[in-house]
């Protein structure tokens, strides 16, 4: 994976609460072996009429979010399900960090193991960038920072380990491969077996 | 003796092979991967690429459910009713199980079905495992004490590759069922009533463990219908200690342990409950007694109310709002006017034998209202043989509902199985997100029986005057 540090975007806001899995890349086109290509499917239902036609009230499209890498959603971002096909579709399309007060667990997982940023905010700093669309602002991985116009830093929870991988580059899977000889001394001496 | 643990507690610690640090999660020992073609090809292809093997193919088991015809499938041309890319999904994991040596139930098994119905029908969902599966509703093993959870197609890749998982110790939540069910209510409005309560987002970070009185009373089908549903209150797991229902549940099937080993399982089981004293880093509360059928009425399963309850008015927020407008319900007033286009009876929420007998015990006799399509989809090919051989796919198909092979089907509409635009459907499933169920589709979860008699009277209704004159 590639190392990320660095994340400099204006941003892109959809208010909903709630934003489910679903909306993000409905399951109709989870019907793929690949994870190539999704990004012209993301928000799909929001940003399509029935006839494939964009709806121009839509957020993606509107010249403003052109470039954007950074999406701002309501509150508890990615409910849902388990897809990588969500932060796999996001990626693809060029968002590169998500910021919400709440980013639900598996989302937030599978985001951080494919170099998606989830970043969570205090309510007053969401209020300010959901109230402020297309604001620039600063993602600092290495040091879980987020600048906001006029200086304001904050900073943003983020497990070390998975920072460190990003920052780094490093495969999760390479890390696991390591402990080998463990895994296979727990096998050997586990008190039962499965 | 240490300090008193939980459930969940006993079986992490157990499951550590290294432990977690500030700077490093744990490595956490998988017992059972579960797979399905949607969500693992991905994680095939990485194998394939680093030249890995799956390192535990006997701790491996697969199925097909997701993009899956519930049509019979014998030729190509039966496969393609789901799409090219659902059918060329199913030959990949057929391709990727026979490469790898998985155990496949694909379609000459017998025991195909929907991954969270035949784990436990399989007897490989057992308690004191822990369960990972490419999908969020793994939850529903944790009905049999086992620690199960759903991953994204990366960490399938990682448990393919290692049997482990990199993992942060989650916070635990206790909930504490009391009472007993009047008739009519059961699991499915519980954990709608639960989640209405605490919010969609009410379990992030957390397993939940619910445990009391009427947790005690509910059998191993409900009991898994309220642990599938946890993870829509943001929950990583949800679980419960098991008990002589579980052991009764797991004897004698095709992976249970037998003879001596059967018995040493069982006093090992024994000991998984969480100790007098333990503590939960959150509590709540919830009283079956005054529970009364339960229905979704917006976007997300914690939008929910009573069946004769009025709709809510959210305060003016505009999510709650746009929510309504898309379900086209009104505030104030409750949803049994709303009038139904489809009713779906299936998921691996409520498609097991007692599911689908509840229905049935309310369709009886009676016909699906004009203009209704009815579909029953049982959770696995035993699910649907057992049910045949006591009727009830009779009792549907006399009654005009359409009866189906196993799968996900209009759970979530990938495999051809859809609800149309702008239809109201009352589904059994667990998810009422906009298009969940197909393009515009207007979704409201209910249970079994609440179903039924909603295809009876072409609305939503309330099942409870059916049950009387049952009785
Ligand atoms: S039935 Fe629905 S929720 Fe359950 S595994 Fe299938 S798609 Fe997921």
């Amino acid at each position: 994976m590639q190392a990320i540090t660095r994340i400099q975007s204006r941003t892109i806001v959809l208010p909903t609460r709630d934003i489910d899995t679903d909306q993000i890349l409905p399951a109709r086109f989870l019907t793929t072996t690949s994870r190539e290509g999704l990004g012209a499917y993301l928000f799909n239902d929001l940003r399509f009429d029935a006839n494939g036609q964009a709806r121009p009230d839509f957020v993606l499209n509107q010249a403003a979010a052109d470039g954007c890498a950074v999406l701002v959603g309501g509150n508890n971002f990615g409910c849902g399900s388990s897809r990588e096909h969500a932060p796999w579709a996001l990626l693809d399309y060029g968002i590169r960090a998500v910021i919400s007060t709440e980013i639900a667990d598996i989302f937030r997982n599978n985001s951080l193991k494919n170099g998606l940023i989830p970043i969570i905010v205090d309510a007053s700093t969401h209020e300010f960038l959901l109230t402020n669309p297309g604001v620039e602002v600063e993602i600092d991985v290495v040091n879980s920072t987020l600048t906001l116009p006029g200086g304001t830093v904050v900073e943003f929870p983020i497990d070390g380990f998975a920072r460190y991988c990003l920052v780094e580059g490093i495969d999760q899977l390479g890390y696991l491969q390591q402990q080998m000889d463990d895994i296979q001394t727990f096998e050997e001496q586990r008190p039962w077996t499965p | 003796m240490g300090a008193p643990r939980t459930l969940f507690e006993k079986i992490w610690t157990e499951h550590v092979v290294v432990a977690e640090t500030a700077d490093t999660p744990a490595v956490l020992y998988v017992d059972l991967h579960l797979i399905h073609e949607v969500t693992t090809p991905q994680a095939f292809t990485l194998l394939r690429d680093k030249g890995l093997l799956v390192r535990r193919p006997d701790l491996t088991l697969a199925t097909m459910d997701h993009s899956t015809p519930t049509t019979p499938v014998s030729t190509l041309k039966d496969l393609l009713v789901a799409g090219e890319g659902a059918a060329a999904q199913i030959r990949q994991m057929e391709a990727n199980c026979a490469e790898f040596g998985v155990e496949l139930h694909g379609f000459d098994s017998a025991h195909r079905g929907i991954v969270h119905v035949i784990g436990p029908e399989l007897g490989a969902t057992q308690p004191g495992k822990t369960i990972v599966c490419g999908d969020s509703h793994t939850s529903t093993h944790g009905a049999f004490g086992a620690f199960a959870f759903g991953i994204g197609t990366t960490e399938v890749g990682h448990v393919l590759a290692t049997q482990c998982l990199l993992q942060r110790k989650p916070k635990t939540l206790g909930i504490d069922v009391s009472g007993s069910f009047a008739p009519g209510v059961g699991a499915k409005d519980l954990i709608l009533a639960i989640i209405g309560q605490i919010g969609v987002d009410g379990g992030t970070g957390h397993v939940i463990e619910y445990h009391g009185e009427a947790i005690s009373a509910m059998g191993m089908d409900e009991r898994m219908t309220v642990c599938n549903m946890s993870i829509e209150a943001g929950a990583r797991a949800g679980m419960m200690a098991p008990d002589e229902k579980t052991f009764e549940y797991l004897q004698g099937r095709l992976h249970s342990p037998t003879g001596g080993e059967w018995d040493s399982a069982v006093s090992r089981w024994r000991s998984l409950t969480s100790d007098a004293g333990a503590s939960f880093d959150r509590s709540v509360s919830i009283s079956a007694n005054s529970l009364e059928p339960m229905v979704t009425f917006g976007t997300n399963p914690g939008m929910v109310v009573g069946v004769n309850e009025p709709v809510p008015d959210g305060g003016g927020d505009a999510s709650f709002r746009k929510a309504l407008e898309y379900m086209q319900v009104e505030s104030g007033k409750p949803l049994t006017d709303t009038a139904v286009d489809v009713v779906f009876i299936g998921s691996c929420t409520n498609s097991r034998l007692s599911d689908l007998q509840q229905a049935a015990d309310v369709m009886q006799g009676r016909k699906v209202a004009d203009g209704v399509r009815m579909l029953v989809v049982p959770g696995s090919q035993q699910i649907k043989k057992a049910a045949e051989e006591i009727g009830l796919n009779k009792v549907f198909r006399d009654a005009g509902a359409e009866w189906r092979e196993s799968g996900c089907s209009m759970c979530l509409g990938m495999n051809g199985d859809t609800v149309g635009k702008g239809q109201l459907s009352v589904s059994t499933s667990n998810r009422n997100f906009v298009g969940r169920q197909g393009i515009g589709a207007r979704t409201v979860l209910a249970s079994p029986m609440t179903a039924a008699a909603s295809a009876i009277e072409g609305r939503v209704a309330d099942p409870r005057p059916y049950l009387q004159q049952v009785n």
